[in-house]
């Protein structure tokens, strides 16, 4: 059933959007998107006012890894179009569904190098899923439509619409369609059965076989189908960063991360195995170090939703290419009905456990009150399972990865992929506005932080309340490390020194500042910020001297991980 | 492996650049090109030759499909398939029975002969890729003044 009405493109993109279920848009008007903002301001879609349009970009990437429904961004044409570009970046390589929605230059304008003109569909191309620029007004609900639909199927991803003013101006007879096909795109395959059943075979005649759980158990929701599997048939799991959080990380069977920042027993115990069940991962180098150490050693069975992942970093023995929950699923059910003749793993377990326990118990951490180890434990023990982390990219980062467990699946969302310094804070914002009851804490670094930190006024007036657990090396912490490790100690562009006052900064934003300087304090500061209705950013000052160990060199393999001395 | 990829796209503007975009992209190299709109003006056929080993193959053709914009991509086996590209040699006349040797040539090739001129002549040459390498390593002892190709077209044979 279609319903026809007469009315401009703008209305239509507001009105196909509410049918798509929006209920907010993160974003910043300009001169090229005012009609969209006119009618944004008769419709029933909140607008949440970004202070940076990479700043909104990130939110509705937030939004969408959280609610895992389109998170939707607005921004002028020219230089609003090229600040979301990082943002695109991002929600592409984490496979994060979005929409973008920018305001181009008239049609007949397009191409002469007009005012705040710029390609945004060319500069964009390689990092959305996909893009539209209607040149008709009466195309825009069908673009729409189209649009969602592909953010969030199969794999999801950001799409952009990229529409011209007069196009958002120019009336015309609009088709509402309940239903697209769009004939090149085959977003879910049925994952064939018999590569299910060799997988199966594969792995019950391995002998120390491992599950390597990626982003894609988080993003299709598959936690109940990974925990069963695993306890099933008692096969340890370790995660990419991306999936960390994919499987209880207080579970008797979970070794956390593998890769650069992995967990030592992670790692040590990744090349040992004899097989490995790789689910929705695409073996980022930051994840195996090297590729080929990595499959010359081990039977791997690769299942992915996305069929081009298959053989593009890793050559897997079997690939069964689906929805992992739905692969997950069958396999299951398989495994319940038949009767399972496996391996003995017994003794793989018995030396599982006596690395895991040898490494948590041994595992050498700076030995000051507010080391890394410690402020994230803490951390731990002062919030809710069901909080929802996010992170900016740094040492902060790997810290999380390393010794904040994840105990409540996909809670735990970071920008793995691009790895978007900035991501985290604003990413918190849409997180939270997504789950409003639920805390929302952004793990921080200063170096981070200080690239989005001006969200502080969308968190503020907006009345978005999160917290931002800042742990404050006063600089570019993991470049630094890199430089103590690998240039001689030769510090460039890295001391950020005392500047800003993270407190007096909040403050001056209406947010509550906090500096922590003891366990007991941090532990203070946390359950204020829990209960507090603005946003809380916890300056916690550690030694810039910390190091983030263990330690994979970037391409060298797993077994050469270097560890604290 | 030298590899003849037929991709059926629609027939819209900038879906040549995003797939020409994917191979630099990807870091896959296209060695021709051709372009057309089919007889259903909805679709255009890209055919593409490339070349890599088995495994990068595998992976242009995957991110090819993956791509939205593309209807069919298939891998055409050149033992199953017509393939042909036009080339025009300009060729260098440096004695007059050079003429008659390159007319020779030309025919025993079943290529047309154009625009003879005192110094030189045209030749266009439509054939498979490895017809025309030879027919070039023929004409090179004239001296080949220029050539322009249009890339290969090709379709799978029928029932193959």
């Amino acid at each position: 059933m279609n319903n026809i009405e007469n009315m401009i493109g703008a209305k239509a993109l507001m009105l196909a959007m509410e049918k798509e279920g929006v209920k907010q848009v993160f974003g910043l008007p300009g001169g090229a998107n005012l009609p969209m903002y006119d009618e944004l301001y008769k419709s029933n879609i909140r607008h949440i006012l970004a202070r940076h349009e990479q700043s909104a970009a990130h939110m509705a990437d937030g939004f969408g890894r959280v609610s895992r429904k389109p998170g939707v961004c607005f921004a002028t044409s020219g230089p609003g179009a090229t600040n979301i570009v990082t943002g695109l970046a991002t929600a592409h390589a984490d496979s994060s569904p979005m929409i973008a929605v920018t305001g181009q230059v008239p049609v007949a304008m397009i191409g002469r190098d007009a005012f705040q003109e710029s390609d945004i569909i060319g500069m964009s191309n390689p990092c959305v899923k996909y893009s539209f620029q209607p040149r008709n007004a009466a195309e825009i609900p069908e673009v729409v439509k189209k649009g969602f639909y592909i953010a969030e199927s199969g794999r999801p991803g950001p799409v952009l619409f990229d529409i011209p003013k007069d196009v958002q101006q120019n009336e015309a007879e609009m088709i509402f369609p309940d239903v697209v096909k769009i004939r090149g795109y085959h977003p879910w395959t049925d994952p064939a059965i018999p590569e299910i059943e060799r997988a199966i075979q594969i792995l019950l005649s391995a002998e120390k076989p491992i599950i390597l759980a990626g982003g894609g158990v988080i993003i299709s929701s598959a936690f109940a189908e990974l925990q069963a599997i695993a306890e099933m048939l008692m096969i340890p799991v370790v995660t990419t960063f991306k999936g960390k959080g994919a499987f209880p990380e207080n579970h008797p069977l979970s070794l956390g991360p593998i890769g650069m920042h992995g967990h030592a027993e992670a790692n040590k115990l990744m090349i040992e195995a004899d097989c490995v069940l790789a689910i929705g991962t695409r073996f980022s180098d930051r994840s195996v170090g090297t590729f080929e150490e990595f499959e010359k050693r081990l039977k791997i069975i690769h299942m992915d939703v996305d069929p081009a992942e298959i053989g593009k970093n890793q050559t897997a023995q079997v690939a069964v290419v689906g929805d992992v929950r739905v692969s997950l699923r069958i396999m299951l059910k398989k495994l319940t009905q038949e009767v399972v003749k496996k391996s003995d793993y017994n003794k793989w377990l018995k030396h599982v456990n006596e690395v895991k326990d040898y490494w948590r118990e041994n595992l050498k951490i700076h030995p000051g009150e507010m080391s890394a180890a410690k402020i994230l434990r803490k951390l731990r023990e002062t919030i809710p399972n069901e909080t929802i982390l996010t992170t900016e990219v740094g040492q902060h980062q790997m810290w999380a990865s390393l010794f904040f467990d994840v105990i409540q699946p996909g809670t735990f969302f970071s920008s793995t992929g691009l790895g978007t310094m900035g991501w985290g804070f604003p990413a918190a914002i849409g997180a939270k506005v997504a789950k409003p009851d639920v805390p929302v804490i952004d793990i921080a670094g200063d170096g981070s932080f200080n690239m989005t930190e001006n969200s502080l006024a969308t968190s503020v007036l907006e009345d978005i309340p999160v917290i931002v657990f800042l742990i404050n090396n006063y600089s570019l912490g993991m470049v630094a490390q890199w430089q103590r490790t690998f240039y001689d100690r030769r510090m460039i562009g890295v001391d950020q020194q005392n500047c800003p006052d993270y407190v007096k900064l909040a403050e001056s934003y209406g947010a509550q500042g906090i500096r922590a300087q003891s366990l007991d304090e941090l532990e203070n500061a946390i359950k204020v910020g829990l209960k507090s209705d603005v946003a809380t950013v916890i300056d916690i000052p550690i030694d810039p001297e910390e190091d983030v160990l263990p330690f994979v060199a970037p391409g060298t393999p797993l077994k050469d991980m270097i560890l604290p001395s | 492996m030298l590899v003849i990829l037929s991709i059926l796209v629609e027939n819209k503007p900038g879906i040549l650049w995003k797939i020409t975009h994917l191979f630099r992209a990807k870091n896959f190299n296209i060695d021709t090109i051709s372009v057309g709109v089919t007889a259903d003006p909805e679709f255009s056929r890209i055919t593409i030759c490339t070349h890599g080993d088995e495994k990068q193959i595998r992976q242009i053709v995957k991110q090819l499909d993956k791509m939205i914009d593309t209807v069919e991509v298939k891998q055409l086996d050149e033992h199953k398939s017509v393939y042909r590209e036009l080339i025009l040699f300009k060729i260098k006349i440096n004695t007059p029975s050079d003429s008659m040797e390159i007319n020779k040539l030309a025919n025993s090739y079943g290529a047309k002969v154009h625009d003879v001129k005192k110094d030189s002549m045209m030749v266009e040459l439509t054939a498979a890729p490895d017809q025309i390498k030879a027919f070039e390593d023929l004409a090179r002892p004239f001296g080949i003044i220029e050539t322009a190709r249009t890339g290969i077209a090709a379709l799978q044979r029928e029932g193959a």
